[in-house]
Order: C-alpha cells, then structure tokens, then sequence
C-alpha cells in the first residue's frame, strides 16, 4: 500500500478562497496543542495571543502599524510571484528605502522645511527600486538566479546600514550609541493620525498602494503581460512581451514598494535609523503574499493576520512568560497550512497498491 | 486466415475512467496470430489508454484480457514483454549519448552480453530490412533510424504481438514503405501486430482488421480493404465529413514576403541551423513547407514569427521592408499573424479565459487604451471569434485548457485570421485536430487567401499540403528545396526530398 496524490478533475473554486480560514483555523488548533504542551493553559494562551490586543484602541493601531510594512512589502512580491519573477530580497529593499529616505532627512538637518517629507518618500522609494534593480539587471544580463542575488544583497543592505550607523552617520551626540540622530519631528516624520497611539501616515501608503496594485493587475495591459509571463512565458514570448521588462518592472515595484515600507518604518515609528529597523518584515511578506492569494485584497487581510501574530507574541511574551520564538513557529505552521490546504483543494490523496500503474 | 483460431489477444469490457472523462467504456478487440489489426479513432478516442492497459503501463477499472486463451493480468510492461509483448512508442524513449546495442541492452529484463547482442542485432536488421549499425550513438541517427531501435529492441524478444502507436508520423513516404515491407514480413511468421493511426490509407493498404473506437467506446469493426477512405473516416467521426472547395487562382500576383538566404544559428544546441533559405510569397497565395519534423521546423517558425532575429535584416523582407531584426510585436504591426506548433502554453495561456486569450495577440486591435485593457471590446472580439469559427466553448469565461484540441486551435486560428493579417504563418495547424475541426481550419485557411492574404503553412501532413496549398517546398536539416506547384509535382518527388535530395539553388530557386 502506498500514498498517491491523484488531480481532482476540477478544483473547487470555493474551496480556493476558504483555505487560507481553513489554514488558520488549523493554526489556531495546532496553537491549542501547542500552548498545553507547554504546560500553559491553552484558552488563556490563545486569548492573550489572538483577542487581546485586539480590544484597545491602542492595540488595534500597532495591529495597522505592524501590517503596513507587511501590505506594502507582500503587494510589490505579489507582482513578481505571478509574473514568476522571484524577489526574495524585499527585506534588503526596505533597508536601502530606509537608509535613503533617513538620509535625505538627516542631510537636511537644520534646514527641514515642508518639502522634506515628500522628499523622503520619494528618495526611500527611488532607493528600494535601484536596489531591487540590481537582480533584475543581473537577471537580464547574466542569467543569473534572482533568488539567490537578492537574498545575499538583503544580508549587504544590512551589513551596510549597521556600517551608516556605527560609522559616518552616528549621532555625534548620541553617547557612541549605534543610531542617528533622530529626524525632525515636524517636517521629517509621518504624523501620527490618532492621538495616545502610534499610529502615523505610513497606513495611507499601505491603502494607496492596494488600489494601485489592484489596478494594475486587473485593469492594464502592463498587468496582463506580467500575467501571461508567468503562467506560459512561450505564449509571452510568442505575442511578443518583453519577459526582461517583466522581470525589470516587477523588481521595480517590488523593491520601491519595500523601499516605501523601510522609509515608512524609521520616519513613522522609529524616528531614526539604527541597526534594526525591521524584525523580518520583508521575509514574512512572502508568507503574506501567498496566503493572500497573491491578490491585493487578500494581501491586505494576510497582513492584518501577520500583523497579529506579531503583536500577539509579544503580548505572550509579556504577560505568559511565553518565548517570542512563538512568532516564528506561528509563522511556519500558518504557511504550512496554507500550502497544505492548497495541495488538497488540487489533488486527492488515494491509496493505491504499489505495483499498480508502474510507469515504463 | 484460418476462420475458427484462437485469438492471440482477446480483450472483453475493458473500461477504464479518467477524472472527467472514460476513455474506454467496455471496449471488446480480438487480434488473431498473425494479424495486422488496426486501431483507428481521433485524437481522445482512447486509442493510447488501451495500448497501455494492453502492455500493462495503464490498468483497467473493468475487463479481462486473454492471452492466446487464458486469462491474463499484466500489471507491468516487464510482465507484458514476458508474455510476448512488445510496444514501439510514439515517442522514442532512447538515451542520446549511449551506442543502439546499449540502448537495445538496457531494455531488456534479463542481463545480456552486449557482443552477443550486437551480433543479434544484425541479424534482426539483415532479416527484416531495417538496416542499423549497433555500436552507433542515438544522436547520430535520424529519426527513422531512431525507430528502428525501437522496433529491434521488441524484436529481440521475440514479441507475438507488436503494438506500434502512429509509427509513420515521423517517417517520409519512402520510409514508411521500407517500414510497412517489415511489418508484412513480421505478420507472415506469425506475429500480430495492433497498429494505431489515424492514416486511412495506411490502414487501408497494410491491415488485414481494424476496430474503430469513438469517445472510448468501439463504434465498427471492418475489414479495411473493403472500405473507402471515405467510409473510415465517417466511422471514426461518426457523421458525414465536410469537405473544403479551392476556387483556382489566376496567374502570379506581387511579392509580398520574401526570405532571402535566410541562416540561423538554433538557440537549441540539440537544433537545427537554417541554412540559406530562400523563399517568396505573393498575395493570396498558399505556400506549404512540407518536412519531417525535428527538420528546422520548430528554428524556421521562431525566425519567421520574430523570437530570435536574424544576422541581417534583409534576410526576412515584407512588402519591400526588411524586418529581420524585428520582435514579434513589430511584425505583427506590420500585418504578419502566427499560429504556432503548440496550442496550450504558447498559442494559448492554459488557465486563462478565452476572453483573455483574445487579448494575448489581439491588443493592436483597439483592446488597450493609454495602457488600460477595455473589458468590453475584449469580449466582443472573443464573442465574435467563437461565433465566426463555431468555436464549442459554453461561454468565453471558459479556461482555454477546458476546450477540446480541435476546438481551441479553431479559436487561436480564429483569432489570428480575425486580425486581418496580409501575411500568416501556421505551424503544423492540424496536429492533433479533429477530422471535423481539420476541415472547417482548411476552408478558413483558403477563405482568407481569396482576400488577398498571403499564407505560409509549415505540416508534416502531405495530404493536407496537397489539398489547400498552391506551392510546395521541403525542409531537410535546415535547408529549403526549391518550390513547385502542388500542380506539377507529387507525393513521390516531396517524399524524395524529404529525406534532402534535392538541389538548393540557393538564390537560383525555381518558380
């Protein structure tokens, strides 16, 4: 006897939407199991994990704050996944988006004005994109495997920033500590929205960037070219698009929509650049950008649940004495789910004997 | 034939069930010893899913099979060759860097000597004409002789039956004779053979039986000799066939594609190069470039469509212009259209709508404005195709992987024809199409040449070239023949230079 996935003749397209529930429906089983193994009581666990941060109003501003960088991050990848252009590097892009738009602000100090916003977002998204440029170049030029290109850049933007911030752009006033000074509070920050809380602009990006995003994917035929290079590259190459251009323009938005995310990040919550500006936002976006579907609304709600995990781990933390390693592990098991659920909606598993069906 | 014998093979109620369809639904088929039986049917009407249960790749959700009388499993194709027998693919399953005695070796069940089976070898091939050098490399050989190992590694099992799946769709006309002698020769000492085609007149001139299956089911049994080709083909798509009506043309028209010595280095290190090939087209003229595939073919439609450009721009002119340096996007511009070889993946985006695939190569025609698609126009020029082409779609919100072979090349025929081109290249436009859906292609095809269209048709199909075409020229190993009419020349003379006897003039073709 022996296992075997066999394809359904047609896959349930209701089915389709209901999975990523489905997986974290499993998520939410899997934590129960895992909150008792620990010796704590799983119900108190899961509240402190799932609900409670959720019934402050302060809570439910570090849920927007925390999924920003992720919408802004998992929208540009979405791009570039269907297109089968593979960016991994949106973590390196929000470095770089950072480092330039804190540098304009701390380029401009003693003469902020009303234009230095604008400015910054600008030179953080102009920064993402260059970044994100170089695989695509390299890509296009050498054939070289994006994959592997932009995850090792990610690991040099960091390499770099912590260089920026122990080195040529420590705050001379900063006792030696690794960090910036910190930017103008009224020209070179995101306001916040909502007073107590800290919630700051950046969420209007995350917002526009959803309807942009969805606009091209569904509405131009720059969107539909993307489209067709991924799923049959010949039909692409066979119509006449440009696959370098779509390999070109998906690092494009994907790396300015990180760079966006970095930016938003330091001149938003952070205030300053330092050698830590982003606990992994640019990798979790990829988990985001499957489990929504690879579509922008669904990216939107996969960042709100991402978002969660995040504060409800330090919520664990804080209160359960429970490891914020629990992110993670929350992190592995939803997108295990995920890709379960979506192996099950295509195939069935069937039991067949093992010499049936031998392939010559 | 003794008329009481027993049955080399007898299959009863064998059905086997795919998700979505059954593609054989309680099929009967008795091959007697030393019969030449034929499988005839469309593409989809479960021809290869019985072959497989036959040899044992495949196993049936009902039915038995008897061997020689006595009731039989096989559930392996090594239990099958054990039994006695033996299966030449459609597609070879040869390694390319190994000698033929090693490849011949490795598929045998029992370890063997390979001097010994060298020496085999030889005399299988000196005794049934199918000439071959064992210590050759596969890649070295041609197709048919490619074929020929395939044949001699079941002959040296001594099969009592011999399944051969489309065994002629590779050969010239001069081939499959050669290969038709073996499989007299073979039947007359007493080794059946199931042969699979949808070539009526093959079956009409080799097989001794033939079982016709529709839609997984058997839908005649005949004696192929006493049937017209016309008859066959009826059985096999059960309605009366359409035929297609070429009005003569008159005189020579202007030049309106032309290549001039065009050469290509493939992109494919296992390719074909293009090789000086010299070509003209004038307005509503059919061109046919006939040829075995794996001849260029696949190099020729690449440079033809734009994919790879060539060395000089000149090599590909249009109307007085050169446009070899141009990308598809470009070309088609200027008025060309493709059809290429392969349906799903390349003419078509599989898990798209139909919808979305009158977009792919239909945004010059008003479907994209300021860089915006407009839905409305999208799916009126899909309505109209389908409509115009009879298209058997429920609606045009249907995944283009959904429609049948014959009815999404309708569609993607359609929708090239629909952009008006005064140029259009098709590759291989019937591959695998319906009998049906072959004849309403045809008749768009000369439709579209009255207007003043000026059609390039690359096929393997001799009977179809000869059919709607008013010119025909060959492709061997990159190099083009000279040109005839379809008037002045025959199936003998193609066949002879599609195994590269002729003359290339080069610039000096004949008119």
């Amino acid at each position: 006897m022996r296992l075997k996935l066999e394809p359904r003749p047609v896959a349930s397209k209701w089915m389709g939407y209901a999975s990523p529930l489905i997986a974290a429906g499993l998520t939410v089983i899997a934590a129960f199991i895992l909150f008792g193994a620990l010796g704590k009581n799983p119900l108190l666990a899961l509240y402190t994990f799932a609900i409670q941060p959720l019934t402050s109003l302060y809570g439910l501003a570090e849920l927007a704050i925390k999924a920003t960088p992720l919408v802004l991050c998992a929208l540009g990848l979405s791009v570039g996944f269907r297109g089968n252009v593979w960016n991994i590097g949106a973590e390196g892009q929000l470095t770089v988006g950072a480092i330039c738009g804190g540098g304009v602000a701390l380029w401009a100090f003693g003469n902020e004005g009303w234009w230095l916003l604008p400015a910054m977002i600008v030179a953080g998204a102009l920064g993402g994109m260059a970044y994100g440029a170089i695989p695509a170049v390299l890509k296009n030029r050498f054939n070289a495997n994006e994959i592997l290109t932009s995850l090792m850049l990610t690991y040099v933007s960091i390499q770099f920033l912590g260089y920026l911030v122990t080195g040529p752009w420590r705050d001379p006033e900063g006792f030696n500590f690794p960090q910036t000074r910190l930017f103008d509070t009224e020209y070179g920050s995101l306001p916040i929205l909502l007073e107590g809380t800290r919630l700051h602009a950046g969420v209007f990006l995350a917002v526009a960037a959803v309807i942009v995003i969805w606009v091209l994917m569904s509405r131009t035929f720059t969107g539909f070219q993307i489209e067709v290079g991924g799923q049959a590259p010949h039909a692409a190459a066979y119509a006449g698009y440009s696959q370098k251009r779509v390999v070109l323009l998906s690092f494009l938005i994907g790396g300015g929509l990180a760079g966006l995310a970095g930016l938003s990040e330091v001149a938003g919550s952070i205030g300053q650049l330092q050698p830590v500006i982003s606990p992994g936002y640019g990798f979790a976006a990829i988990i985001v950008a499957f489990l929504g579907r690879l579509h922008p609304l669904g990216v939107l709600f996969a960042s709100l649940l991402m978002s969660l995990m995040y504060i409800g781990g330090e919520s664990l933390q804080m209160n359960l004495n429970l490891p914020l390693a629990v992110t993670g592990v929350f992190q592995g098991l939803l997108l295990f789910f995920v890709l379960g659920s979506d192996v099950l909606i295509r195939y069935r598993i069937t039991l067949g004997s093992g010499r049936r069906e031998a392939q010559v | 034939m003794a008329d009481r014998q027993t049955p080399q093979l007898e299959l009863s109620g064998i059905t086997k069930a795919y998700p979505g369809t059954l593609a054989n639904d309680n099929v009967d088929l008795t091959v007697l010893p030393g019969e030449i039986h034929a499988l005839l049917g469309e593409n989809g009407a479960g021809k290869s899913t019985l072959v497989k249960i036959i040899y044992g790749v495949v196993k049936a959700d009902a039915g038995e099979m008897r061997w020689l009388g006595d009731r039989v499993t096989v559930n392996n194709p090594s239990e099958a060759r054990a039994l006695g027998i033996g299966m030449v693919f459609q597609h070879f399953n040869l390694f390319e860097t190994l000698t033929v005695a090693e490849n011949i070796s490795l598929g045998l069940d029992e370890p063997h000597d390979i001097k010994t089976l060298s020496g085999e070898i030889i005399t299988i091939s000196e005794r049934y004409g199918l000439p071959l050098n064992p210590a050759r490399h596969v890649h070295a050989l041609s197709v048919a002789e490619r074929q020929r190992v395939e044949i001699i590694r079941c002959l040296v099992q001594n099969p009592k039956l011999l399944i051969m799946d489309e065994p002629t769709s590779v050969l010239t006309p001069q081939e499959v004779d050669s290969l038709f002698g073996t499989l007299r020769q073979l039947s007359k000492e007493g080794c059946s053979i199931l042969y699979i085609s949808h070539k009526l007149d093959e079956i009409q001139s080799l097989c001794d039986a033939a079982t016709v299956l529709r839609m997984g089911k058997v839908t005649a049994r005949c004696t192929p000799a006493r049937e017209t080709p016309r008859s066959l083909a009826e059985m096999m798509i059960g309605s009366a066939l359409p035929t297609c009506k070429r009005a003569s043309r008159a005189g020579k028209s202007e030049t309106v594609f032309s290549l001039n010595g065009l050469s290509m280095v493939s992109s494919d290190p296992h390719g074909t190069d293009l090789k000086d090939i010299t070509l003209e087209l004038g307005r509503g003229e059919i061109v046919a470039i006939a040829g075995v595939t794996g001849n260029g073919q696949k190099e020729f439609l690449c440079a033809l469509n734009g994919e790879q450009a060539t060395a000089d721009a000149r090599m590909i002119e249009m109307l007085g212009e050169p446009i070899g340096k141009l990308g598809p996007k470009d070309r088609r511009m200027r008025g060309m259209a493709f059809v290429p070889e392969e349906r799903l993946g390349r003419g078509a985006v599989p898990e798209m709508s139909l919808a979305m695939n009158a977009l792919l190569t239909g945004y010059l025609r008003n479907l994209v404005r300021r860089g915006f698609t407009r839905t409305g126009h999208i799916r009126s020029f899909a309505r109209d195709i389908r409509e115009a082409f009879k298209v058997k779609a429920p609606d045009i919100d249907v995944e283009a992987k959904s429609l049948s072979g014959g009815n999404l090349q309708k569609f993607i025929i359609g929708r090239e024809i629909m952009l008006d081109p005064k140029v259009l290249v098709l590759g291989f436009p019937t591959w695998g199409v319906d009998v049906g859906a072959a004849a309403a292609i045809h008749q768009a095809i000369i439709d579209l040449a009255a207007r003043g269209t000026a059609i390039l048709i690359v096929s393997e199909d001799l009977d179809e070239l000869f059919e709607i075409c008013d010119r025909i020229a060959v492709i061997a190993e990159g190099r083009l023949s000279p040109s005839k009419s379809t008037r002045t020349t025959n199936i003998e003379e193609v066949g002879m230079w599609m195994s590269g006897a002729f003359e290339t003039g080069g610039h000096a073709h004949a008119s």
